[in-house]
């Protein structure tokens, strides 16, 4: 018990910062109200630092350095935004005073519980990260999600945002309860609710002829649960409104927290099934012998939703006439991406990052995390004074029409964003794209890394049609009444376009760190080390066992003709 | 050394915000005249070497480590051929800014910090030895290009634009995954990721000859619309008809070279087996492009657009001579690359400075300007001339060796030895119908020549409004009013030396063609060791189906002429 506690030190902090931020925002004096953000960022900077410097190496597990790099990055993107998020809340109560229809009364500005929600999800993230058994993970999982319905209907006080809080409880209700069912099956395959139990009886099952079927039935609906947390496609169908309806800092929120929670749980529930013959574990042997795929129905499932993911969420994207609906399914779209690294997994080398998925994925949350907030910040800065005085979010096209001739800085960041998005060169969403490229051949996916670079190019039509109504149109009348936040009287207004500028330098910066001795690159590849756990090692005589070194890969010629059997 | 001549424009770049709109302009001539002084400073110390070498001048080569973990380092080489097109780039920077300088009146310092960004990337393309640097600086021209387009293009710039960069980004993230392909399948015999050329290179060679088949079209499909080669051509003359004079002259001089040149020094090289089996319908689609789209020439009224369309047409003979895959095929393609870059740039140019004076392009409004400027039409001439491939000029050489190397590229001919020929899939009969295109190519550039340049005087009637509804930047009246009737000495200087290099290369090609001798030796012998695995191929179950659509595909002379 003190021994899983000792791995918790990040989660602890971090809980006990949002109790303090809750009773900060009880007090009376506004000044200290206004500690609550500030105390929420030390709490989440402490928790980084604990998270880097006191998470042991899990060794049970297959992924040693998982924990605390998925921590880690919890804590980054997640200070990034609380950027974004500070003021949120109070924003349409501020436009209320400044318009006049409502008395000025302190005891309503800077809500406490605002940040402490957002910590608590921060909190279960991290959480995820570290879990080791399926309990754990479930309310790890919920701890993500419950506050972002809170966080959802406090953020703005339009009807559309009470709609998107009560669709996107009880459609995540729906997706908990079906990957709750999914982690009985699994219990009832396996006997075992802890992580390390369950790979190695899958293991064992594995070995006497395949994975019990209750088993597989339970991965499938965990993962099928899974998806509605990355926004994957058949559990896709909430994005697009949840993500219209609330306010663009939460959405940014949205569309990073419960994803990266999602991909945590997919990668630590699918390293009990292992990749036939991968980086260590020999579980099963996959239909088409190569090494590296995932359990028979599995891996197919997975493809499928893959396929559908990309392709869904970028022909949507194409269709939309608000940005943030276009966003929204960019959004789906990007969860396919990633899902390809992941059914390639850890890849023929084990730790070797270009052809480890897990690596890659890692990454590509890294980047995403921050294009994310770039992108999310502009539109969090930019407000539409409506006829009758009241603001309201810019959502259409036409609103951010002639960015550029009206607020340059806002446009270059913008701009940026949407190319990072795009994984264009030299940004960090480029190199964040190459290592699923290049993890999806290791895999040996042709036919996937093919439809990930057809939906790359789809992609590219709507982040050009965004840039060009940003950079090239003139504005519009409607467009007339946007107004960015730097001159409206409201409270947090900075913050979010300082978090633009962090995004932006982080974008472009992060390539150039690699010469450097901080290298993402190098944390991505630590954090998806995988190897087999210790007295597991694999019996087929061509899997290694936690050697980084190179092994002889079965029949390059083999897998170099594999494409022309597949044609 | 080579990392200066990117970083030199890089550096104006980031100075070009800071200063005042009038120091501008001479800091970017200073950004792009200082890198072509560093080259020639380089090609000088080189001496006599650079010529003979194969390969990589060794002296020159740099290396940044930069990700190890996914095999990307910034390495940097040139060998004659990129040598060549460097120097092309860099000639190139100057007159690019030269010919801006009254075209260009608003948002200067984003003009011109794009052009200095651009020209880092072309000269980085050429100088790129690992495949990701290379793919960055080669995707990276399309951020300048689009600022260049679609802010101080002409009415129809945004749709120019984005059709311009969505077609090139969709064929070149294709060509990515293919080049990632190549990485793994190095990585999956060694263990270690790498992307640099010379590793990339041997790694594919020994791939099977159906690997190489889909992964050259992999490839192509991202270098092939760079080129362009003829049905992906349709984003250029939109792009070129929109683009101000600067952003038309770099496009056709040096950036339809990045796809040829990737072409040749990428996809050949790393596969030549994939080559050798698309040979001919890539040879059929580029007799397509020359003589089909010199047709469409030839019914444009819009100079500009025709000289667009002109350059697809070029491109094609290009392409017919590098798939000649023979030592005169190459070196008139590379030599042609250089050409055309000279003297379709130089149009370009000519036809910036005239819609400076008259505010249209159209050949129905405007005629016999040599009575109204001399000089503008000698030059206009001279260039038309060197386009069409008057003997002396430079366009000659290289399209003559191109037809002629694919006239060579068959050993049998109506069924007999063919002596002059070396092995290979195209033959006489290629040569002989791209050979109208010639004629199509005379017709077309004299009835452009004979409309605009002779005949009686004939202005537009608004001579110093806005022609055709051309009303944004740029290009106010007053400005324009400011212009001598004929050529200011400024618009010489842009245009002298190009015409002295066309030339040059017309009346003494021998210097570049023997720069280039030893690298198209051993590509072609690159294609030879090739043909033997082919051949090993042939009939196998794994050697891929032509395309049907390919009428031209037998693979010897005999068959062909059956065929017709």
């Amino acid at each position: 018990m003190i021994e899983k506690i000792s791995t918790l030190w990040p989660e602890i902090a971090l809980f006990m910062t949002t109790c303090v931020v809750m009773l900060l925002g009880l007090s009376a004096n506004l000044n200290i109200r206004k500690l609550c953000a500030p105390v929420s960022a030390a709490g989440l900077i402490i928790a980084g630092v604990l998270a880097f410097g006191t998470t042991p190496e899990n060794l049970s597990s297959t992924l040693p350095h998982f924990a605390m790099y998925g921590k880690l990055l919890a804590a980054v993107v997640g200070l990034l935004l609380l950027g974004l998020l500070t003021g949120v809340a109070d924003r349409q109560y501020e436009a209320l005073v400044a318009s006049g229809r409502e008395r000025f009364d302190p005891i309503r500005t800077v809500r406490g519980e605002f940040y402490a929600f957002f910590l608590f999800s921060i909190t279960g993230l991290m959480l995820c990260a570290g879990a080791t058994n399926l309990i754990w993970l479930f309310l790890a999982l919920e701890l993500v999600s419950l506050p972002t319905y809170v966080m959802i209907a406090l953020s703005s006080g339009r009807e559309r945002a009470m709609e998107s809080a009560v669709k996107y409880f009880f459609l995540g209700a729906l997706g908990a309860a079906i990957f709750l069912f999914g982690f009985v099956f699994i219990y009832g395959a396996t006997g075992s609710v802890e992580l390390a139990e369950i790979t190695r009886t899958f293991v064992a099952q594995g070995r006497d002829g395949g994975i019990n079927a209750i088993g597989l039935l339970g991965v499938l609906l965990a993962i099928l649960g899974l998806c509605f947390k990355i926004a994957a496609v058949p559990m896709h169908l909430y994005t697009p409104d949840v993500y219209q309806g609330a306010a663009s800092p939460v959405t940014a929120m949205l569309a990073f927290v419960p994803k990266a929670a999602g991909f945590y749980s997919l990668i630590l529930i699918l390293a009990c099934v292992g990749w036939g013959g991968g980086g260590g574990l020999t579980v099963t042997q996959s239909a088409a012998g190569s090494h590296g795929a995932l359990p028979s129905p599995i891996g197919e499932v997975l493809t499928i939703i893959a396929v559908l993911t990309m392709t869904i969420g970028n022909v949507l994207a194409v269709m939309q006439s608000s940005v943030k609906r276009v966003l929204a399914y960019s959004s789906i779209a990007h969860s396919g991406y990633m899902l390809v690294a992941l059914i390639a997994g850890p890849g023929p080398f084990g730790t070797d990052m270009p052809s480890n998925g897990f690596a890659a994925v890692m990454m590509y949350l890294l980047s995403y995390g921050i294009t994310n907030v770039a992108v999310f910040s502009v539109l969090a800065v930019l407000e539409r004074r409506q006829a009758d005085g009241t603001i309201d979010e810019v959502d259409g096209f036409g609103e951010i029409r002639g960015l550029r001739k009206r607020h340059t800085g806002l446009a270059a960041i913008f701009s940026l964003g949407i190319l990072g998005l795009m994984g264009f060169p030299p940004l960090f969403g480029f190199f964040a794209k190459l290592p699923l490229f290049q993890s999806g051949w290791a895999g040996g996916h042709m036919a996937l890394v093919l439809i990930l670079g057809i939906n790359s190019a789809i992609a590219a039509y709507y982040y050009l049609r965004l840039l060009s109504a940003a950079l090239l149109d003139s504005p519009e009348a409607s467009a007339r009444n946007v107004e960015s936040f730097e001159r409206a009287p409201l409270a947090g207004r900075d913050m979010a376009g300082y978090c633009a500028v962090l995004a932006m330098v982080g974008l472009i910066v992060l390539p150039l760190f690699q010469v450097s001795g901080l290298q993402p690159t190098r944390w991505a590849s630590d954090a998806g080390e995988y190897k087999a756990i210790p007295g597991l090692e694999p019996s087929r005589n061509n899997a290694t066992t936690l050697a980084p070194a190179p092994q002889p890969v079965p029949a390059p010629e083999a897998r170099a003709d594999s494409p022309q059997a597949a044609r | 050394m080579l990392l200066l001549l990117i970083l030199l424009p890089l550096a104006a770049a980031i100075l070009v915000p800071f200063l005042g709109k009038r120091q501008v302009w001479g800091v970017a001539l200073l950004g792009t005249l200082l890198p072509l002084i560093a080259g020639m400073v380089i090609w000088l110390s080189l001496g006599i070497d650079w010529r003979s070498s194969n390969g990589d001048i060794s002296s020159l080569n740099q290396t940044i480590p930069w990700m190890p973990d996914l095999g990307v380092t910034i390495r940097l080489g040139l060998d004659s051929v990129s040598g060549l097109l460097v120097l092309l780039t860099l000639i190139l920077g100057p007159i690019m800014v030269l010919c801006s300088k009254t075209a260009i009146t608003e948002r200067v310092r984003t003009y011109y910090g794009w052009i200095l960004v651009l020209q880092a990337a072309m000269t980085g393309v050429f100088c790129a030895r690992d495949l990701i640097f290379f793919y960055i600086c080669f995707e990276f021209t399309l951020i300048p290009m689009f600022v260049l387009i679609s802010l101080y293009g002409s009415t129809n710039r945004k749709a120019a634009a984005i059709k311009f960069f969505l077609y090139t980004f969709t064929g070149s993230i294709i060509a990515l995954a293919g080049l990632v392909y190549i990485a793994w399948f190095h990585a999956s015999k060694t263990g270690t990721w790498s992307f640099d050329l010379d590793v990339m290179k041997t790694a594919a060679r020994s791939m099977p000859a159906s690997t190489q088949w889909w992964l050259f079209l992999a490839l192509m499909l991202g270098f092939a619309v760079k080129v362009p080669l003829f049905p992906l051509h349709t984003w250029l003359p939109l792009a070129h008809t929109e683009a101000p004079t600067a952003g038309s002259v770099v496009l056709a001089g040096v950036l339809l070279k990045l796809g040829t040149y990737a072409i040749y020094a990428l996809a050949i090289p790393m596969l030549p087996a994939g080559a050798i089996l698309f040979t001919p319908l890539l040879a059929v689609l580029a007799i397509i492009g020359f003589v089909a789209i010199g047709l469409v020439c030839w019914v444009q009224t819009d100079v500009k657009k025709l000289v667009a369309y002109s350059s697809v047409a070029h491109l094609g003979v290009c392409m017919l001579g590098m798939f000649a895959l023979n030592p005169t095929g190459l070196q008139g393609s590379i030599l042609y690359m250089i050409n055309h870059g000279l003297s379709t740039g130089a149009l370009f140019l000519l036809i910036g400075m005239m819609y400076e004076r008259h505010h249209t392009r159209s050949m129905l409004e405007i005629g016999g300007l040599a009575k109204r400027m001399p000089i503008w039409a000698t030059f206009m001439v001279f260039f038309a001339m060197a386009s069409v491939g008057l003997p002396g000029l430079n366009g000659f050489v290289s399209e003559f060796m191109c037809l002629f190397g694919a006239w060579q590229a068959s050993d049998t001919w109506l069924g007999s030895h063919f002596v002059a020929g070396t092995p290979g899939y195209l033959g006489p009969w290629y040569a002989v119908i791209a050979g109208v295109g010639m004629v199509v190519g005379a017709m077309y550039t004299l009835l452009m020549v004979g409309k605009v340049v002779w005949g009686p005087l004939k202005l537009p009637h608004d001579d110093h409004g806005h022609g055709h509804g051309d009303s944004h930047g740029g290009h106010d009246a007053a400005h324009a009013g400011s212009l001598p009737a004929d050529l200011t000495g400024r618009e010489i200087i842009t245009l002298l030396p190009l015409a002295g290099l066309c030339l040059f290369l017309g009346l003494y090609p021998k210097p570049v063609l023997q720069a280039i001798d030893q690298s198209t030796q051993s590509t072609h012998k690159l294609i030879l060791d090739a043909r033997q695995t082919v051949r090993a191929l042939e009939g196998g179950p794994i050697i891929p189906p032509m395309p049907a659509s390919n009428n031209a595909a037998p693979a010897d002379g005999a068959e062909m002429e059956n065929a017709r």
